[in-house]
Parts: structure tokens; C-alpha cells; sequence
């Protein structure tokens, strides 16, 4: 059998998902657009989602807004934001260890005359809220900062940062990318005091190709595909029913046992770090406080994170050696958290989901006992 | 109106007696490009070969799908006719109205392969110059610089009229030259030495070296893929993959660090040699350039080709990278060779990997150890995918 340890890059959807795929595509498939009673039904499917993941940000759903994705939604907030809201304020204050639809959407901005301000780590690897505040002024449109790190689960300060610069500067348009905090990690769009959510389904064992921008009532944005006027004119384009609906089926699995799984989560990665601390050199990215329970990242120090990877992978367990969006390239996001070259050649990510067993954790931990013995003569 | 494609041959109409040989090589190198798309009425005559188009295709995909194909040197796209001069002019103002009637300046060319043709060469280009002028005013005759060149062929059976070649692949039909083995590392330079070689006529094998989990599947994957993207020109090839990892830890564990690449390179050559005869391969090819890397220096070549009983073809020896690239990017290799993925060459390559090695000291360092065991172990779980021409 095999051991799945990369849910931070995907996960396995549920029974429940593909189920509300398979019905939406056998019998909602009118578009909602149609007037008629056909239309009305997929309308329906696409609501009921709506309504579930509104409950599930504790926010009404009319503003929750279907997208493509994860990268859409990013790509929506932050370049919808700007056109809306950067005219005369040219400034954006995001983080230097962002994703890449957030970090390459800031580039683009940049070239267009943007200053954007990337908040860095401390030495200590930590983030501050007081460094966000440090970094807007008055001429700041935007703030960006991701809710948990996708490589080494960090949790960052957006709930702080964001009440305080909402009290200091309220013109400002906050933003948080929520994908891997999304049901995973305890929180409410109000008391973040976020402007604009992102978040995703197939991180939460929904399908590929559908996420959703939470936009707070009355904050306007430009939208970024323009059309036929879908998503109250925010996002044009056919609505993808069979993934919103597999969407919704995800969020209310999720939300029926989150606390539970974020209970096991932690107990995986306390399993996983007690036994890694047993072995030689290895020292550990991620921490245990102020981190996603369902993400660790640690080194195997003098072993090269690919060749740990596939080893693993002959034994059929699946890790990564860093996000899974940038194939083989060295991780610039453990850099912007000031680890050394040789920590990040031999990073690994281990991701957790409810499905996996202290078991699994103990045959990793075996595998990459074994992987020391073999490759660490170099 | 009838369509065909006149494929035209340029070193092969050189040779001697075994000319035949080559065109019915270069036919089914032709008849094998176009398999996908179905049957085709291919004949030859006059160093020419004419293909019809099908249903499945027309002339335009034909012509670009044999732009690729070795051994042919011009390709142009015509409109059949009669050997009837008024039919002729008839048939050259319809085919090539839209292109007349845009143009500003034009010429008439004619060839008169078939001498009993009433009218010489320069009455047709006279005589058709003055129907297409009757017809197009505004155009006026240019002889050195025209925009439009219209060309009159009269061959032993038909006319055939077309505005214009394209430069075909040139080279050898591949095959008629034999085979050969390529060592194919994923790189930039690897797939444009089997481009230059097939060119010649040889028919390419690929060897490939793979080291899990120091390599990743997806590294076997970019080969494949390269393999697919050589097919256009080379045909079908047959890619071996060669399981490495016991002989590079072997290596690693038993000989000098700084001889690891030298002597790596020698077992790979002496592996890539056994699979060569065993497939009818009569020489190895290779993307090393001269200098450009610490294991292709000259004397680096001198080591490993002391292995070696076939000769080794380097067909980028003297070339810059730049110009490797440029035809990497013709042959449209480039972006999958630099996707980043660990090749088994990059793998535990020592720091200070020696430039200079003398042939005795490497083959002391290789003699620490038997590698002849792992060595057929290899070779006998080596693995073979046919790479199709799609």
C-alpha cells in the first residue's frame, strides 16, 4: 500500500466529492445563466455550495465568488485590487515568501510602476505584525500576506497585522491567501479583518479547478475575466457546477470534523518529529507552535531533498522536496525564510491528511533511516 | 484543380549506380512520416518525387510535414495541367489568382525537362508573362527581384505549375547511411547531435542512462519526449534505457573521486558499444564540444575512447553553445532539454573533477575495481521503448 504525504500539494478527494461530481454532471447540467428550469437547477447546486463554504468562512454568501482556483483567485484579489484601489496609491506590502500566483501577480505589478514592499523573516525565521505596520504608510492600496506557508506550515500574523493596519489605515484593501489554512487551521473572515480570502478546493480533498475569492461586502474590485457577467459580474465565464458542487461536498465533510482532524494532524506531526529527533542530522524548517499541524518540513542534512524524494518514492512514499508547483526548482521560499543553502538542498516536506496513521508515520521515518545509511557518505 | 507535391532531391541525383537505393530509402522514409495520415500515391521520375495529397491532409500540413524529412532538398506545392499551352495559361491564372492578384511584381521561369514540348523555354515564359499581364495589368514584370516567381515545369507526363520552393531538410535519407547508437543524456546538445548525424542518413538509437532514485522519472520522461520531438527527423527510434545506479555507487565507493565523471563516461560508452552491436550499430554518437565541460576535454576524450572499438561520431565537437542552441531551437529541442530535471551525468560529480587525466592513472583508478559483473548486469536489465514517429 501505499503512503501519501503530500497533501499540502493535493489531496484525495471524498466519496461525498465525487458523488456530487458525478450527479451535477448526470443531472445538473443546465447553465445557470439559462432562464429556464434547467438553468434554475444548476443555479441551485451552485448556491447550496456557496452557502457551505460561507458558513465555513463565517461570512455571508454572496461574498463568496467562484474561481478556477487557487491561482485565479490570487491572481483576482491582487490585480483587481490594484486596478481598483492603486491609482493614486502606488505602494502593496506583501511578503517575500509568498506562492507564486501571489509573489509572480506582485512582479507583474511592479513592472507597471507599482512599489511593492516584500516583508521579510526575521533571523529567527519568525514574522512579526509589527513589521506589516512598520512597512504601510498612506499610500498604501494593498496588503497581501498568506494565511499558513505551504512549505513549512508557518502561521503567519495576518490576524494581528491586519486589525492594526485596518485601525491605522482602514483604506487599505487587506488580503490573505487561505489555502492552507482553509479548514485546517481555526479561522473566521471577520476576525481577520480580511478584505479578500483565497482559497481552494482540492487542498481539502475536494477536486481540481475550482476555488473561491471571498470578497467582503461593499469592497470593490476590478475583475480580472470579463464576459457574460457571471459571479455578480466579479468573474465571467460558465460556472464549473460539477466542481462547485464537488466544492460544497468537500466543505461539509470538512467542517464536520475539523476540529477532530486537526486534533490527528498534530499527533502525526508530534510522531514524525519524536522520531526524526532520534536520527542524526537532521534539523527541522517547521516548528510545533505557531505552525499548521498538517505541515512539517525538515532537513535531511547532507542528503539532496530529490534524492530522498525518490528513494522514498521506490518505497512508495510520497513526500516533497519543497512546493510542488515549481518541479525541481530550488525553493526561494525557504530562502526568504533565511535557511542556508545546503537546509534547503536537503529539505523535505511531509503534509498531512485525517487518513493517514501514526503507522505510516513510523515506516517514513524507517525509510529515511535507511535513506541516511545509504546516501549519506558524500 | 489537382494538388501535388513535388519533393526534389538534391546530393542523392550525385550519385552513381546506387542512386536507385537512395530514392527508394528516401520513398519509404516518405511513405513512414506520413503513416499517420493514411495512404498516399507517391512515384517518382526526373529527381523529383511527387506526392498526392489525401483527404486526411493538404498540401500545405504535406509540405511541412516533409520539410523534416532527409534527403530532400526543395519542396514546392503545384497545380497539376495538361501539356497544353492554352491549358497551361488557363490553369496558372485560376491557381495562382489570389497570389497574382495582391502582388506588384512577377516572372515567369520555365524548365522543359521534355524537349518535344512544341514551345521552348523562353516562348513560355514569354508567351504566359503576356496572359498573366492581359489578365493583371497593374503587375509589371520584374526579373531580378520579382515578388511572385511563377514556375512552368513540363516533365514526361504532366505540367506542373507552383509559385515558389521552400528549402527542404537536405542531407541523406535517413537509413541510408546505417545505424548508429546515440548516447542521449537529456541535455541540450545530445538531441542536436543525432539532428546532424541523421542528416547524414545514419538511423539513430538512442541510449539512455538512468540512476533512481538519484534520477527521477520524470528525467526518463524529458528523454522520451525528446525522442518524440527527434522523430520528425529521424524516424523511429529505438531508446534503451540503461539502469546505472550499482555502477555509479560502485564508482563512488571504489575509485578516485576526482576520475568519478572520466570514468563514469567510460562505462558508459563500453555499455552504450554492447548495446550498439547487439542492435546493429556501427559507431556511437555523441553531444560533446571540445572544452566544454571538465569530461570533454581532449584528453578527456583520449580516456574514453581507449574503450572503445567503434567509432565515435561528435558532430558538435568544434561548435559553441550558442550555435548548439540556435539549432535546438530549430529543431524545437531547446525547452525541453533545459527543464530541470537531474540527469545521471550530474550526479555525485566531484568538485575538482580532473581536466587533464593521463589514460594510466584513469584506467588504475577504474582497475580498483570489477566492474564487468555490474557492468553485463546492466546491460541485461537494460530496457527498450520504441519511439514512434506520431
Amino acid at each position: 500500500m501505499s503512503i501519501y504525504f503530500d497533501n499540502a500539494a493535493t489531496t484525495k478527494p471524498f466519496e461525498e466529492c465525487n458523488r456530487a461530481v458525478l450527479r451535477a454532471l448526470n443531472e445538473k447540467w443546465g447553465n445557470p445563466s439559462s432562464l429556464h428550469k434547467m438553468g434554475i437547477e444548476a443555479q441551485e447546486v451552485a448556491e447550496n455550495s456557496r452557502k457551505a463554504i460561507a458558513a465555513a468562512l463565517g461570512c455571508e454568501s454572496e461574498c463568496v465568488y467562484f474561481t478556477s482556483g487557487a491561482t485565479e483567485s490570487n491572481n483576482t484579489a491582487i490585480l483587481g485590487a490594484a486596478k481598483a484601489h492603486g491609482k493614486r496609491r502606488k505602494k502593496i506590502v506583501t511578503t517575500s515568501v509568498e506562492h507564486p500566483s501571489v509573489s509572480e501577480a506582485m512582479k507583474l505589478l511592479e513592472a507597471n510602476g507599482y512599489e511593492i514592499v516584500r516583508v521579510n523573516a526575521r533571523s529567527d525565521g519568525e514574522y512579526c505584525f509589527e513589521d506589516f505596520i512598520d512597512a504601510v504608510d498612506d499610500n498604501t492600496c494593498l496588503v497581501s500576506c498568506m494565511l499558513v506557508n505551504n512549505e513549512n506550515g508557518l502561521i503567519m500574523p495576518v490576524k494581528k497585522a491586519f486589525n492594526s493596519i485596518k485601525r491605522l489605515y482602514p483604506h487599505i484593501i487587506t488580503h490573505t491567501d487561505a489555502v492552507q489554512g482553509f479548514l485546517k487551521i481555526p479561522f473566521k473572515a471577520s476576525e481577520l479583518n480580511a478584505d479578500l480570502i483565497s482559497i481552494s478546493a482540492h487542498k481539502i480533498h475536494g477536486p481540481k479547478g475550482v476555488g473561491a475569492l471571498y470578497i467582503k461586502k461593499d469592497v470593490r474590485i476590478s475583475p480580472h475575466i470579463i464576459g457574460g457577467g457571471q459571479e455578480n459580474k466579479k468573474r465571467s465565464g460558465t460556472e464549473n457546477i460539477p466542481a462547485i458542487a464537488g466544492f460544497g461536498a468537500a466543505v461539509r465533510v470538512n467542517m464536520a470534523n475539523a476540529n477532530e482532524n486537526a486534533a490527528k494532524a498534530q499527533e502525526l506531526k508530534s510522531a514524525l518529529f519524536r522520531s526524526l529527533m532520534r536520527l542524526d542530522g537532521v534539523s527541522f524548517n517547521s516548528g510545533t507552535e505557531d505552525s499548521s499541524p498538517y505541515i512539517a518540513n525538515f532537513s535531511v542534512m547532507g542528503v539532496r531533498s530529490e534524492i530522498m524524494l525518490h528513494y522514498l518514492e521506490e518505497k512508495e512514499i510520497f513526500v516533497s522536496s519543497g512546493s510542488a508547483c515549481s518541479k525541481g526548482a530550488k525553493s526561494s521560499v525557504l530562502k526568504g525564510f533565511g535557511l542556508s543553502d545546503d537546509r534547503i538542498d536537503s529539505a523535505l516536506r511531509v503534509s498531512f491528511c485525517a487518513e493517514n496513521t501514526v503507522g505510516e508515520v513510523k515506516v517514513l521515518c524507517a525509510a529515511i533511516a535507511d535513506g541516511i545509511a545509504r546516501f549519506r557518505k558524500q | 484543380m489537382k494538388e501535388i507535391v513535388l519533393a526534389k532531391y538534391g546530393e542523392i541525383a550525385l550519385k552513381g549506380l546506387n542512386r536507385n537505393t537512395f530514392e527508394d530509402i528516401l520513398i519509404k522514409n516518405i511513405r513512414k512520416r506520413l503513416k499517420p495520415y493514411g495512404k498516399f500515391a507517391i512515384t517518382k521520375a526526373q529527381s523529383t518525387i511527387y506526392i498526392e495529397p489525401n483527404e486526411n491532409i493538404t498540401a500545405d500540413e504535406l509540405i511541412e510535414k516533409l520539410s523534416k524529412v532527409f534527403g530532400i532538398a526543395k519542396l514546392c506545392k503545384s497545380v497539376v495541367a495538361p501539356k497544353d499551352f492554352d491549358e497551361i495559361c488557363k490553369i496558372t491564372l485560376d491557381y495562382l489568382s489570389e497570389t497574382l492578384e495582391y502582388a506588384k511584381t512577377f516572372r515567369v521561369s520555365a524548365k522543359r525537362a521534355d524537349k518535344k514540348f512544341p514551345l521552348n523555354s523562353p516562348a513560355i515564359c514569354a508567351n504566359l508573362g503576356g496572359c498573366i499581364l492581359e489578365k493583371y495589368p497593374h503587375l509589371s514584370v520584374s526579373l531580378d527581384n520579382a515578388e511572385v516567381d511563377v514556375i512552368v515545369e513540363i516533365r514526361d507526363t504532366n505540367a506542373y505549375i507552383h509559385a515558389g520552393r521552400i528549402d527542404g531538410a537536405g542531407g541523406l535519407p535517413v537509413g541510408s547511411s546505417g545505424n548508429a547508437m546515440l548516447l542521449l543524456s537529456g541535455g541540450i546538445d545530445s538531441p542536436v547531435a543525432a539532428y546532424m548525424m541523421a542528416k547524414r542518413g545514419i538511423h539513430i538509437s538512442a541510449v539512455h542512462f538512468v540512476s533512481p532514485p538519484y534520477t527521477s522519472e520524470r528525467a526518463r520522461l524529458k528523454v522520451v519526449k525528446l525522442c518524440e520531438k527527434l522523430t520528425g527527423y529521424c524516424g523511429n527510434i529505438m531508446l534503451f534505457c540503461v539502469p546505472f545506479t550499482e555502477i555509479q555507487e560502485a564508482i563512488r565507493d571504489n575509485c578516485p573521486t576526482e576520475y568519478f565523471t572520466i570514468i563514469m563516461r567510460r562505462i558508459m560508452f563500453d555499455i552504450a558499444q554492447r548495446i550498439a552491436k547487439k542492435d546493429e550499430c556501427v559507431a556511437l554518437i555523441t553531444g560533446e564540444s571540445v572544452g566544454q565541460v571538465a569530461s570533454q576535454t581532449m584528453k578527456a576524450m583520449v580516456c574514453t575512447d581507449a574503450v572503445c572499438h567503434m567509432p565515435v561520431l561528435r558532430p558538435v565537437v568544434g561548435m559553441d553553445k550558442t550555435e548548439i542552441i540556435e539549432i535546438a531551437r530549430k529543431i524545437d529541442t531547446f525547452e525541453t532539454s533545459v527543464l530541470p530535471y537531474e540527469d545521471c551525468c550530474t550526479v555525485f560529480t566531484p568538485k575538482h573533477p580532473k581536466t587533464k587525466p593521463s589514460l594510466e592513472e584513469i584506467e588504475k583508478g577504474q582497475n580498483a575495481y570489477n566492474f564487468e559483473p555490474l557492468i553485463v548486469q546492466a546491460v541485461e536489465n537494460t530496457t527498450s521503448e520504441l519511439i514512434q514517429v506520431s
